[in-house]
């Protein structure tokens, strides 16, 4: 596996991470203007430090669903194209805010995942399409946001097994939500996050043709 | 057919664009750069990306800020109810001093007497009722504290530039004494000057004092840190840089950080008169 054109990985006092070039956001250890990548706080940056095959190269158009204070979408603008942050909750998004400031390829969108028509006037059809929503229903938001995806995108998820149901055992969960994602997507590969997320699964898929 | 969100809107009009991100709909994305270009609303895709995250932080910030509940309004109550606990606590600490100084005789002022009052564990019947009245006082303080908080929390969603440049809690106090951010925004720079000195702008208006240099903005480093012959040019600084903060956080909600290193700027070379030993 590659890593994208913008991500390196860089040693941070002797521990050697992924890195993106751009304004710190997170209090994330730097090394001149790259800052580190911090796995253990990010599920994308999980599932390239496991070498999923995720297909990103850099500079591609991104809409992120639930971008919480920014944390993992600042790493994205940083070697993505222009990237629509999409979160709900209004009170980490002012932080999202701050992160914005300095990139002037993320767009910040106080806007409900489950409701594309909500913000499909704003964000253009993209190549790849991450999400972290960690909510019930994982599956659906996938699901609802496919009409962003031109034939040749990407979706690159995390899906949350508490957030399904906290009882429920997580491999249950992952069947049930992989065969939901299946009617609209093709699973190309998935992987537990485990050990820097536990009990979350990592997807890479592509939306089916309808 | 969907549109996007700039349809048929005036490429100047920040304000209806801030409004289409929030409340627009279309079912399906489209290329929304390339129609934009072809409409002639952005020069080239570069433009467009740039006015998109202009307009996306602004909305992004408004409806935050709605979202939480923070609108000038609840602002302008706030400062306001700060202003009354503030005062009210120092008139009561005035009054628990002096009714201190009469039981024992120790002399002190201000919150700060009042506190040292609650902590005393005399029981006579007028120990108590000082000592009531001194923990209420305190806990007047400790409100006005509480909104102060609220208030920092607040005022950089409601009006990010101007609480950039004049902090929040002058940022407050100067929309409430305008009435709200809109009222604010459609004032001159030389009214804005004299904000909250009503008082002596009347006196001068009828011809028996000298015209006010500066109201609240007073409180600001500076016109506080700047000498005394040449407070009137950098009030006037002051309030001209904050004028146009008022008016981009009403029209469009942008962020300007320019704003703050031009406002530097200018008090610097006013300053300098100073050390340079010339006036103008
Ligand atoms: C695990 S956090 C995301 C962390 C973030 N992706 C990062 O790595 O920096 C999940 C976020 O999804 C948001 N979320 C949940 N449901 C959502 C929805 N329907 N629409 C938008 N955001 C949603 C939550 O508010 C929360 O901030």
């Amino acid at each position: 596996m590659t890593l994208p054109t913008g991500v390196e990985r860089h040693d941070f006092g002797g521990e050697t991470s992924l890195a993106t070039q751009g304004q710190p956001v997170y209090g994330e250890r730097t090394d001149g203007d790259w800052r580190r990548w911090d796995p253990h706080r990010s599920k994308l940056g999980a599932m390239l430090e496991q070498g999923m095959e995720t297909g990103l190269e850099g500079g591609e158009t991104v809409l992120y669903l639930g971008a919480a204070a920014g944390t993992t979408v600042s790493h994205v603008a940083d070697f993505g194209g222009p990237t629509y942050a999409v979160e709900f909750a209004p009170r980490p998004v002012r932080e999202l805010l701050d992160a914005a400031e300095s990139r002037q390829n993320l767009f910040p969108l106080l806007k409900d995942a489950r409701k594309p028509g909500s913000y499909a006037h704003v964000v253009e059809p993209v190549d790849v399409i991450v999400q972290d929503v960690a909510t019930r229903g994982q599956a659906r938001v996938a699901a609802l946001n496919k009409r962003f995806l031109g034939d040749d995108g990407r979706l690159l998820a995390a899906i949350k097994a508490r957030s399904e149901d906290v009882t429920a055992d997580p491999a249950d969960v992952f069947d049930s939500v992989r065969e939901e994602l299946s009617a609209e997507y093709e699973l190309l590969e998935t992987a537990r996050l485990d050990p820097y997320h536990e009990d979350h699964l990592g997807i890479v898929a592509r939306p089916r043709e309808d | 057919m969907s549109n996007g969100w700039f349809a048929g809107l005036d490429p100047d009009d920040d304000a209806a664009a801030v409004k289409r991100i929030a409340a627009g709909q279309a079912d399906t994305p489209d290329d929304w750069p390339q129609q934009a270009v072809d409409a002639g609303f952005a020069d080239d895709e570069a433009d467009y990306y740039h006015r998109l995250h202009d307009v996306t932080m602004a909305a992004t910030s408004a409806a935050v800020a709605e979202q939480e509940g923070a609108d000038d309004q609840q602002l302008v109550h706030a400062v306001r109810a700060m202003a009354d606990c503030e005062r009210t606590a120092n008139e009561l600490s005035e009054r628990v001093a002096e009714w201190g100084g009469s039981r024992y005789g120790d002399s002190g002022s201000g919150v700060e007497y009042a506190r040292s009052v609650t902590d005393r564990d005399d029981e006579d019947e007028g120990d108590i009722a000082l000592r009531s009245l001194a923990e209420q006082t305190v806990e007047l303080a400790n409100e006005a504290d509480s909104l102060r908080a609220y208030i920092e929390r607040t005022a950089p969603a409601v009006a990010p530039n101007l609480s950039m440049l004049a902090g929040p809690v002058l940022a407050a106090r100067l929309i409430s004494l305008a009435g709200g951010l809109e009222a604010l925004a459609k004032k001159p720079s030389g009214t804005v000057q004299v904000l909250g000195a009503e008082d002596a702008l009347f006196a001068h208006l009828k011809g028996n004092a000298p015209s006010p240099k500066h109201g609240v903005i007073f409180t600001h480093e500076y016109v506080r840190g700047t000498r005394r012959e040449d407070r009137g040019s950098a009030a006037r600084a002051l309030a001209g840089k904050l004028s146009i903060a008022a008016r981009i956080d009403h029209y469009s909600g942008d962020r300007r950080p320019d704003l703050q290193a031009d406002l530097d700027e200018r008090i610097e070379r006013i300053q300098a008169r100073a050390e340079e030993g010339d006036s103008e």
